[in-house]
């Protein structure tokens, strides 16, 4: 059988591979193109470790084809920053600001679930700037901790929100 | 796990991925948004020689309402776009309650209703509504459609009625006669994310007395198919409508279910769970239909 040439636009940038058509996004962005901030972790799509964006909307890696993610603009924990430098006109930007309230507010414990908590939390904040504390945790219900260090994942939400949207 | 090793196939047209469909019979397989084939794929729950996916075949995403024949549902239609739709949250709301019920955010932003309903699961988060609200799934075989009653389109776990050279394409809901309402409820272990463990779906149609018109109510994981709650429509029919015949329905509903127990719920608990849940559901409904 044979792989297939695809471009993959992941970070803004154009990657041609060869691939099986078997092969899942989250297998290409690790395995391939050595990306792994992006994590695997049930490959069956209750995690939420592997979320990525694809045109700005949050997909479980795991469960998408790499041939049919071309033609889409792929984000993943890698860009987040370089978006947010894009998005800001800065010539440099180290983090995103969700990326910085998960470090000040101590949302990280082990650190497996945060690419997929902090893409899901882009998701999140990009439709609905100023969630409650219900909608943050219905938003972030896709993603799981077993560290189970939810209640700092939510504070540090909330703080990425209050940064990105300030209230008045 | 790694994928079993397929021929991917990506139709543009429907009469080519009907023709697909023909020519490999017995050895493909559909997908549209993948969250369930994907992962049966992967546990070798099925293993096809091809996938078709039909998500580049033009048209088929789109959701359309008209007062005479109700909404349309494309079958690629994300749960995500039912969930959010104005046309959905105007004409049948519990159509976008059922669809936020499902699964998680990146679960409801790749796949899609159809897809839900022809993965046949008999807790399927988004059929009870559509079996109460009389939806019918648009088969075509790339030359000619048929629309099946969805009554008659689960045939058991994983299985339904569209035939080897068929795509369901759409789901059509026709509009509700006045002084209806319809209501969803769902009860699962985890309050999100979860499979329901019992789901009901209630359509209720008053009279101008106030009475039960017509009512029909669909039981989801209580049986090999979605079910439908007969003895309690028989029994609410032309009944008028309180606390008391709400509850009676309620216990009715629970005789004709025949769930099994597993991992998300015992026999007992889950027959308990249809007498509280199609009870709630009426209410619901009812009170949506007397506004």
């Amino acid at each position: 059988m044979k792989k297939e040439l695809i471009t993959l636009n992941i970070n803004g940038d154009d990657h041609e591979i060869a691939v099986y058509p078997w092969r899942t996004l989250n297998e290409v962005l690790r395995d391939q193109l050595h990306l792994t901030g992006t994590k695997l972790g049930c490959g069956t799509g209750d995690c939420g470790a592997c979320t990525v964006l694809l045109d700005g909307q949050s997909v479980s890696s795991c469960l998408t084809l790499a041939v049919e993610a071309q033609g889409q603009k792929i984000t993943t924990i890698e860009g987040l920053a370089l978006e947010a430098a894009a998005n800001k006109d800065l010539e440099k930007c180290e983090l995103d600001p969700i990326q910085e309230s998960f470090i000040a507010k101590g949302a990280i414990q082990c650190g497996f679930c945060t690419p997929g908590m902090i893409m899901s939390t882009k998701f999140l904040l990009d439709h609905t700037p100023k969630p409650t504390e219900a909608e943050i945790r219905a938003g972030l219900s896709g993603n799981l901790c077993r560290c189970t260090g939810y209640n700092k994942i939510v504070d540090a939400i909330a703080d990425a929100a209050e940064k990105i949207s300030p209230t008045k | 796990m790694s994928l079993p090793q397929f021929t991917f196939l990506a139709p543009t047209s429907l009469s080519e991925a009907c023709a697909l469909l023909e020519k490999h019979q017995g050895t493909i397989k559909i997908k549209a948004g993948g969250t369930d084939m994907i992962v049966r794929l992967s546990h070798r729950a099925v293993k096809p020689d091809y996938l078709m996916s039909i998500k580049k075949i033009p048209g088929l995403d789109t959701i359309s309402y008209a007062p005479d024949t109700g909404l349309t549902i494309g079958a690629l239609a994300l749960l995500r776009a039912v969930e959010t739709s104005p046309l959905i949250l105007e004409n049948a709301p519990m159509l976008a309650r059922a669809a936020h019920a499902t699964a998680t955010v990146q679960i409801r932003n790749m796949g899609t209703v159809l897809g839900n309903v022809c993965n046949a699961s008999p807790s399927a988060d988004n059929i009870p509504t559509l079996v109460a609200m009389h939806a019918a799934i648009v088969a075509s075989n790339g030359t000619t459609e048929r629309e099946i009653p969805i009554d008659e389109f689960f045939l058991g776990p994983g299985r339904t009625s569209l035939q080897a050279n068929e795509i369901a394409i759409a789901i059509k809901v026709p509009p509700l006669a006045p002084k209806s309402g319809v209501s969803y409820q769902k009860i699962s272990p985890r309050s999100k994310v979860d499979i329901a463990a019992v789901n009901i779906g209630a359509l209720l149609t008053l009279d101008e007395n106030e009475q039960c018109q017509a009512v029909r109510i669909s039981m989801g994981a209580v049986g090999p198919t979605p079910l439908r709650a007969k003895q309690a429509e028989t029994y609410l029919t032309d009944r008028k409508i309180s606390d008391e015949t709400l509850a009676a329905a309620g216990r009715l509903a629970a005789e004709d279910a025949s769930p099994i127990s597993d991992v998300r719920a015992s026999r007992e608990y889950r027959k308990l769970m249809v007498e509280v849940l199609t009870t709630r559901a009426l209410k619901e409904a009812y009170g949506f239909a007397k506004n």
